[in-house]
């Protein structure tokens, strides 16, 4: 359509390539922005403005000796579940407040080295458990279209930081749906890879053989800009895929007429918001326009993806979860007088409820007697739904599809009611549990909440995915629609000032363990 | 389908978590739910499938026998919450085996 | 005492020789500063994951392929999930329903008992966990996590096993091998080769299994026999006083001699084990196991057997040979340096050969605590000296002092025996001049013998060894002895009357 906005990774790259800015300029222009705006939002849970500042003047220094990639300058966010040496990683837990990582995640190692300049870590539910980042100890994270309602979750901190222009791009993860579907409910692209596409080294787990590392951002050209540099084989993952990796901003402009689209019925039915079955409706009419064909397909096994997911991704949450024991980092909680006092109060004081909901639960399915009636089971029916997509493949190249049944909703009403909150993953689960690719695309709004469009790909098809989303952005503008919330009382508009810089960087504490958690405004908001 | 408190307590106890009596009810209906949803699966039989624990790739590859690996002790027991002559401190530990 | 039946079955855990730990690139070994070996994968830091290590792979399959076991194409790792201080991630990545190998068995020779094969379970790879330190840390518990990710392989034998002399042979037998492959150095009071086990009774002829103890961690040969030697006579002391025998953990105490029920692991009852999802299954194809298969050396039993054959030893001696695979080197490269193939002569030079080093050698490294690969004597050296005993340039006396006197200085046999004088006397002229004029010194004991005390010959051998520095050849001493006494009752020496 038109050139990139100035504000999206495109854009800064062009504009530092062309020298219209540096990479300094726009780093305290976000910076700047994330410390006028982000009270509203709670999306970062850490600001390393020093370390930011340092790495932009870096990034400066390689494209004057010429020597700068592609990415060099541009800044990035990280969730706060992806290790960072000498920064906090908190997870979103009071059991690690204060836990300084020893070592560089493999994702945040290889943004580092294609000289990407991190803003700081963003907020999520509690190690990642949730759909709506209300799970988070360092307080709930708000939709930047409706500060009533949630940015969705897990990665609701680093979709709420795009959404408002605190970065161009995120990293997220994506256990059952953790990147698309924040990135349905705040009007962004959300790509989650293919199990094993991109290293889990770093990255703490949850459930093992669901998280996968991806990104948010505004467009699909974005997302696989950066996703060229952070996927690939890892020998620190033994689940990491040993694939050449794809050129996807090669692949972006291909043409996408004869594409086979697979529609299911039921995504389409009652349990679905008529709003968002309108807007993805129109979409799917878009890609036809484009060229692509489409047709009914049948996942049989499509109602077993919240049961079986909500069995298993929770057994190996409560194994994952067993090393935060007050021994050797962390929480330990104060006055225990036996090893086992140190577990229990550590453990109880230190998780959040829906963390302990998770472990109880998981714990149950893996005890004796109740093996092979849970776990045992869910990991034969999760073959079913594996198989289910393979012969799915067979006959489309895509599964398009809502992302979520409803836009946002409104913070503090599933909080009590752990099934419903479940139930916003129905439409996302199965492609964790097949280890498939997807991608979450703006769509259109219901009402004045934007609506995701899911393209699903078969293992390794993200290259497929983002071509068709890049073709659909083309033809569409839903992607370049900004939140009115997102602007500085009195100021610019995002994306259309490149006057950065103005309100200097440093002033959210220093990069490490002692920088100070967010305000208490932020955290005590509901 | 119910879950007695006792079950709740077992399970908390395998996972080393305190649950306070007020709190009993709820978690047993926690639980309770989240197995009421997996029930209503009983009636597809898995027979004869085979168990799916990794969703894409096969099988492990194996690392090379070399030290890859050095140990800087002092960065990693920075964080740690108690620590003597290089040692992680816990309360005393009765030994069971 | 014969109405009952014990039944034992082992637990033996080896810790593998490799150079970094199971699943981490840390180093593994022994004896470092408390955590100075445990990187973060081994203290189980948020975020890290495991990498199999492909030399413990090859090394498991070293073993089921040396007791006949089946490898398995498919293994699969799985998390035993249990909270301790020293289990860093609150489970141990082991081996459940998929080991690396199944079946197999041992063959063991019991002290006065028939050999008999015992039937192996499974062996499978598993991770060590740390240690706890109790005393120096006031009130507290010090955990060093040095250990924690190094590789085990845990043996595990059938219950079948049914004595205390039986288990200690078994335990003994898999020591061996363990160490003959190359994958476990066997050190029991470093821990590198512990053992449990699980000991039951059962009347006589009965098939069913009553309930057993586990006795946990016993570190010696010895002590695993007397501990379920113990056991089984408390077992049935019990039974027959109108007890009952509980499954229960025990631990043995070597200084009181007895068994005494220990705490067990409070999860024991429940390790939800599960596949580990963060690694695969590991396939072990046929070209891996045919590369292990060929580098096999030949194995203890069979290399017994071939000893016992082409060197005509003894069944004990060639058994004691292959108790260490250096011991067995040792042994052949020492018995072609005594002489080499063929003859009657070579063969009892080889006989020799054994004898020395099941003897004098066993003897000397034992005094000093030496492993055979730190003798002081070479396998060339004791050779050379036995091929000097067979050519008698020396005796077996001369021989022992020739072989400490290599002992202290290193020096070749000859050296020794060129710069000693040691050499032998075997010249005929030589030892009749000395024979007689032993019998000239002692008329009185010539007497006695002529009349019929034979006995007195000792005594005029040791006079002739003595008169010759130890340097004559006592058998020929003795042949000329028999030779001169016998022509002195034919035939009295001038000047004397009958």
């Amino acid at each position: 359509m038109t050139a990139p906005a100035p504000d999206s990774v495109a854009g800064i790259a062009a504009g530092l390539a062309r020298g219209d800015f540096s990479a300094e300029e726009v780093a305290r222009r976000f910076l700047a922005r994330i410390e006028a705006l982000d009270s509203r939002f709670n999306s970062y849970i850490t600001v390393t403005a020093e370390r930011a500042i340092e790495e932009a003047r870096r990034a400066d220094d390689a494209r004057r000796r010429g020597s700068a990639g592609f990415l060099a300058g541009v800044p990035v966010a990280h969730k706060d579940l992806f290790c960072t040496r000498g920064v906090r990683t908190t997870c979103g837990s009071r059991m690690l407040a204060n836990h300084v990582a020893a070592y560089d995640a493999t994702v945040v190692e290889l943004l580092r080295r294609s000289g990407m300049v991190t803003l700081g870590k963003t907020n999520l539910d509690e190690f990642a458990m949730g759909s709506s980042t209300e799970s988070s100890h360092f307080g709930p994270v708000c939709n930047p279209w409706d500060p009533e309602r949630v940015a969705g979750g897990s990665s609701g901190g680093s979709a709420a930081a795009v959404a408002a222009g605190l970065a161009p791009v995120a990293t997220a993860t994506d256990t059952g749906g953790s990147i698309r579907q924040p990135a349905a409910l705040c009007g962004l692209t959300g790509l989650k890879p293919t199990y094993g596409r991109v290293s889990r080294h770093g990255l703490v787990a949850f459930a093992s053989s669901f998280d996968q590392g991806g990104l948010l951002a505004r467009s699909a050209e974005d997302v696989a800009l950066v996703l060229g540099e952070m996927a690939g084989f890892d020998e620190r993952d033994s689940t990491s895929l040993d694939a050449p990796v794809d050129d996807y901003r090669a692949r972006l402009e291909a043409p996408i007429a004869g594409l086979r689209i697979g529609l299911v019925e039921e995504q389409f039915e009652d349990g679905v918001e008529a709003g968002v079955r309108e807007a993805v409706g129109a979409a799917v009419r878009v890609l036809e326009g484009l060229g692509a064909t489409v047709r009914p397909i049948r996942l049989e096994y499509a109602d077993v993806g919240i049961p079986t997911y909500y069995m298993l991704a929770p057994a190996e949450c409560s194994s994952n979860l067993s090393r935060f024991d007050g021994v050797r980092y962390g929480f330990r909680a104060p006055g225990v007088s036996s090893v086992e006092e140190l577990y229990v109060e550590s453990r109880t004081q230190g998780f959040g409820v829906e963390v302990k909901r998770r472990i109880l639960a998981g714990t149950y399915a893996l005890s004796k007697g109740y093996y092979d009636a849970y776990y045992g089971k869910a990991q034969r029916l999760r073959r079913l739904i594996a198989d289910d997509y393979r012969r799915a493949f067979e006959e489309v190249d895509v599964i398009a599809g809502p992302t979520t049944p409803t836009p946002a909703f409104r913070l503090g009403d599933r909080l009590d009611d752990p099934i419903a909150m479940y139930l916003a993953d129905v439409f996302t689960v199965g492609v964790n549990l097949a280890g498939l690719c997807a991608v979450s695309v703006p769509a259109g709004f219901a009402g004045s909440l934007p609506v995701g469009l899911q393209l699903t790909g078969n293992h390794l098809e993200e290259a497929r995915l983002l071509n068709v989303a890049h073709r659909f952005q083309q033809a569409t503008d839903w992607h370049l629609a900004r939140p009115p919330l997102a602007e500085p009382a009195g100021g610019t508009p995002a994306g259309r000032t490149q006057d950065g810089g103005t309100r200097g960087g440093g002033t959210q504490g220093a990069a490490g363990a002692s920088e100070p958690g967010p305000t208490p405004a932020a955290r005590g908001r509901r | 389908m119910s879950i007695s408190h006792a079950e709740v307590e077992r399970v908390a106890r395998l996972a080393r978590l305190r649950i306070d009596p007020g709190e009993l009810d709820d978690r047993a209906r926690d639980l309770a739910r989240i197995l009421e949803l997996f029930d209503r699966l009983a009636a597809i039989d898995t027979r004869g499938v085979e168990p799916l624990s990794h969703p894409v790739a096969e099988s492990q590859r194996l690392r090379p026998d070399t030290v890859t690996e050095s140990v800087d002790r002092a960065a990693l027991q920075q964080g740690a919450p108690e620590i003597e002559d290089g040692m992680y401190v816990v309360p005393r530990v009765i030994e069971p085996r | 005492m014969n109405a009952w039946q014990p039944v034992i079955g082992l637990e033996v855990h080896a810790r593998l020789l490799t150079r970094s730990k199971l699943f981490s690139g840390a180093p593994a070994g022994y004896g470092a500063a408390p955590n100075t070996r445990a990187c973060a994968i081994d203290l189980g830091f948020p975020g890290v994951l495991p990498v199999l290590n492909r030399e413990a792979v090859r090394m498991a399959v070293r073993f089921g392929l040396a007791v006949g076991a089946r490898i398995a194409p498919r293994c699969i790792f799985a998390r035993k999930n249990y909270f301790y201080p020293d289990l860093p991630k609150g489970y141990q990545i082991s081996q459940y329903e998929d080991p690396i190998t199944a079946g197999g068995s041992i063959t063991i020779e019991p002290a006065g008992g028939p050999r008999r094969d015992i039937g192996l379970v499974r062996a499978h790879l598993e991770e060590d966990a740390g240690r706890s330190v109790h005393e120096g840390f006031g009130r507290g518990t010090g955990i060093d996590l040095n250990r924690a990710g190094t590789p085990l392989l845990e043996i595990v034998t059938e219950p079948a096993i049914h004595g205390a002399a039986e288990a200690a042979a078994c335990m003994r037998k898999i020591h061996t091998l363990v160490r003959w492959l190359g994958i476990c150095d066997g050190n029991m009071q470093e821990g590198s080769f512990r053992c449990d086990a699980n000991v039951s009774v059962r009347p006589a002829g009965s098939q069913t299994l009553g309930p057993r103890s586990e006795i946990k961690n016993v570190n010696s040969f010895r002590f695993v026999e007397r501990a379920i030697g113990y056991e089984i006579e408390r077992q049935i002391d019990l039974i027959e006083s109108g007890g009952e025998v509980v499954q229960e953990t025990r631990l043995y105490d070597p200084d009181r001699h007895e068994t005494r029920p220990m705490r067990d692991k409070e999860d024991a009852d429940d390790y939800r084990y599960f596949p580990d999802p963060d690694l695969l299954p590991v396939a072990v194809g046929e070209a891996f196991v045919a590369e292990v298969r060929d580098g096999l050396p030949e194995l203890p039993d069979a290399r017994r057997d071939r000893l016992a054959g082409q060197y005509g030893l003894g069944a004990a001696d060639a058994a004691q040979l292959v108790s260490y695979r250096e011991v067995a080197d040792y042994f052949e490269a020492a018995a072609e340096a005594a002489g080499s193939a063929g003859s009657e002569d070579a063969a009892d030079a080889a006989r020799l050969t054994a004898n020395w080093v099941n003897g004098e050698l066993a003897g000397a490294l034992n005094r000093e605590g030496l492993r055979i690969d730190e003798a002081r004597v070479t396998a060339g050296q004791l050779g050379r000296l036995v091929r000097r005993i067979a050519d008698g340039t020396v005796s077996g006396r001369m021989a022992k002092a020739v072989f400490d006197a290599m002992w202290g200085s290193g020096e070749e046999p000859d050296a020794i025996i060129e710069a000693r004088g040691l050499r032998q006397v075997t010249d005929a002229g030589e030892i009749e001049g000395l024979v007689d004029a032993v019998l000239d010194a002692h008329p009185a004991q010539v007497d006695q013998y002529l009349g019929g005390a034979e006995k007195v010959l000792g005594f005029f051998v040791g006079q002739v060894m003595k008169r010759s520095g130890g340097k004559a050849d006592p058998r020929q001493a003795n042949r000329t002895l028999r030779e001169r006494l016998a022509r002195r009752r034919d035939e009295p020496p001038a000047g004397q009357t009958p």
